[in-house]
């Protein structure tokens, strides 16, 4: 009887988590349905298959600008912001000191304040200081709201980590330095990795700081802004979201898994070494 | 030789001593997250404290008047159209979590209690359409709510309606239905936590005492999940006050929200304090709204064990 109820209650569920998945990705598979469509308005019935929208997007030289400012954005937003995430990361799992929580709490606050706040703010002080927006004053947000995404990878990746490796090491004769990159680093490589994936692809996709930000050079998702306002160039930016989102698809599929191989492996070494 | 021979003891002691401060564990751990913490200093709390300055000040064309003034503080909370966007804005942002967390929680339970070994790949499938891009997820809103669009084209080729309606985009509703979908991994993931913290033994223990599904649902893993639901409302509630492109891609007239004015006044109209004291009030409500949220969750809580 319990049991019965039980496999109904879970059929209950089952249904519903395949709806909520139907909810989650039906907006998003449209995009790629209509950016093969003839028809420059998106509606049904479908009119015909085409890739011309695709073959239009290498001949747009403003496209090509943008996508080249995101690239630079993004790798500088990614690196800069896992390293810093990588000192705070360390001295969160590592250490014990007192303020450690608020000083935590701090960096993590870009997460749960508006982003238009955070832009606009940001605003104020580049131009009270006088200084020009551009690609730089962009990657300064991007590096903000990046280093709480960052962090949490990067915590879940030193947490598993086994600090008797590392005491080991030095016991053994290995400098600080050599220890950290002998021991420490490959061990919290993948981390580090997935850290950067995440950081690009939230670079590549913010909008509201690089809006605020910019000067005169545009990033993706400020041109796809601006092509919005166009209801002919609407397919062209159905077929560039497309793009993106396989893009972005990939980077944290790879994120994930090296997420995966990380932890897998932190466990494995410490268990090994128990 | 001598005179460095007398001098060391002394010396050496003082040295071992900072060298044992400098590698003490709170220094070292101090010193590796001086460089984030400073940066989220400069860029996040100073900017923070300039804004909340220029909200006491006053513009006259392109010069800052730096008298104190709360008459932007006035204008934000007493004038119609500021006082009506703050209203819809926390009005949204409250459907938008309360939907969030309701659709989000069966769906983290089944998770939590029914994935069994697939628990991280349901999790990965539902974080995945979070990442793809915020304003791509926005448009597809728009392109299925829209005249000509997905839902208009679709119900009237089903013979469903004879024309297409106008009531689908450009309304609040059009905002609301985006943003959950938009906020919708984001009060998942909390939940799940908090779910998988729940003691199975204790769900157990109240079935065997007689307990049915429902009602040791309601009474032991509900409560016990209070926290995962109280963050999941927070991490939807906060940001989507602030939310700018949706009012803006989907909201028409009727949707226009606080961040919408608040641009404004930072763009076309050119007022930078009155755009700082409508900041501050909304972080100021959001942060009331949070607290409230929490305390009546947790009172919620108490009330159901």
């Amino acid at each position: 009887m319990t049991t019965m109820r039980r496999f109904l209650a879970s059929g209950w569920l089952s249904a519903y988590a395949f709806l909520y998945i139907v909810f989650l990705y039906l907006p998003v598979i449209f995009l790629p349905i209509f950016s093969v469509n003839t028809a420059a308005t998106p509606k049904f019935p479908l009119s015909g298959f085409t890739l011309k929208w695709y073959e239009d997007l290498p001949r747009t030289p403003a496209l090509l600008d943008a996508t080249w400012n995101s690239l630079v954005v993004g790798v500088a937003a990614s690196i800069l912001s896992t390293v810093l995430g990588i000192l705070a990361a360390r001295s969160i799992t590592r250490y014990r000191y007192p303020g450690r929580r608020a000083i935590n709490g701090l960096i993590m606050a870009p997460l749960v304040l508006p982003e238009i706040i955070v832009a606009i703010s940001l605003l104020l002080v580049i131009l009270q200081l006088g200084l020009s927006l551009s690609l730089l004053t962009i990657v300064l947000g991007h590096v903000l709201i990046c280093i709480p995404y960052s962090i949490t990878v990067l915590t879940a990746g030193f947490e598993g980590f086994d600090r008797s490796l590392e005491e080991a090491s030095a016991d053994l004769g290995e400098s600080a330095f050599g220890t950290f990159r002998r021991v420490t680093l490959p061990m919290v490589a993948p981390a580090i990795i997935s850290s950067l994936l995440v950081c690009f692809t939230i670079s590549l996709d913010e909008f509201i700081i690089a809006f605020f930000l910019t000067g005169t050079d545009a990033t993706l998702p400020i041109y796809i802004w601006g092509q919005l306002r166009f209801a002919s160039k609407l397919p062209g930016v159905l077929a560039l979201g497309t793009l993106l989102l396989v893009a972005s698809f990939l980077l944290l599929t790879i994120a994930e898994i090296l997420r995966r191989r990380a932890a897998r492996r932190t466990q494995n070494e410490g268990g090994l070494h128990a | 030789m001598t005179a460095a021979a007398e001098g060391s003891p002394a010396f050496g002691m003082t040295r071992a001593r900072r060298n044992a401060l400098l590698q003490s564990e709170p220094v070292q751990g101090f010193a590796l997250i001086s460089p984030t913490f400073l940066y989220a200093l400069i860029l996040l709390v100073l900017p923070i404290l300039v804004v909340v300055a220029h909200s006491f000040w006053t513009q006259n064309y392109l010069t800052i008047d730096r008298t104190f003034t709360l008459e932007n503080y006035r204008a934000a909370l007493t004038e119609p159209i500021y006082r009506d966007l703050l209203w819809r804005s926390l009005y949204i942002s409250l459907m938008v979590s309360f939907f969030t967390v309701v659709l989000a929680y069966p769906i983290a339970y089944f998770i939590s209690f029914h994935g069994g070994r697939h628990k991280s790949l349901w999790l990965f499938l539902i974080t995945i359409p979070f990442w793809t891009s915020y304003l791509l997820r926005v448009m597809s809103w728009k392109v299925i709510l829209g005249y000509n669009g997905v839902l208009n084209s679709g119900l009237m080729g089903l013979g469903v309606i004879d024309e297409p309606s106008t009531a689908l985009l450009y309304n609040s509703s059009a905002v609301i239905i985006t943003l959950t979908h938009a906020w919708a991994a984001f009060a998942v993931l909390p939940i799940f936590v908090s779910l998988e913290k729940v003691d199975r033994t204790l769900v157990e223990a109240a079935t065997d005492l007689g307990d049915g599904p429902i009602r040791s649902f309601l009474r032991v893993t509900l409560p016990l999940s209070a926290p995962g639901i109280i963050s999941a409302a927070l991490i939807v509630m906060i940001p989507t006050v602030g939310d700018y492109v949706t009012p803006k891609l989907v909201g028409g007239k009727d949707g226009v929200m606080i961040a919408n004015a608040i641009q404004a006044q930072f763009g076309k109209a050119s007022n930078w304090p009155l755009g700082a004291a409508l900041s501050v009030t909304t972080m100021l409500i959001v942060t009331l709204m949070a607290g409230a949220t929490v305390v009546i969750i947790r009172a919620a809580q108490r009330l159901a064990r």
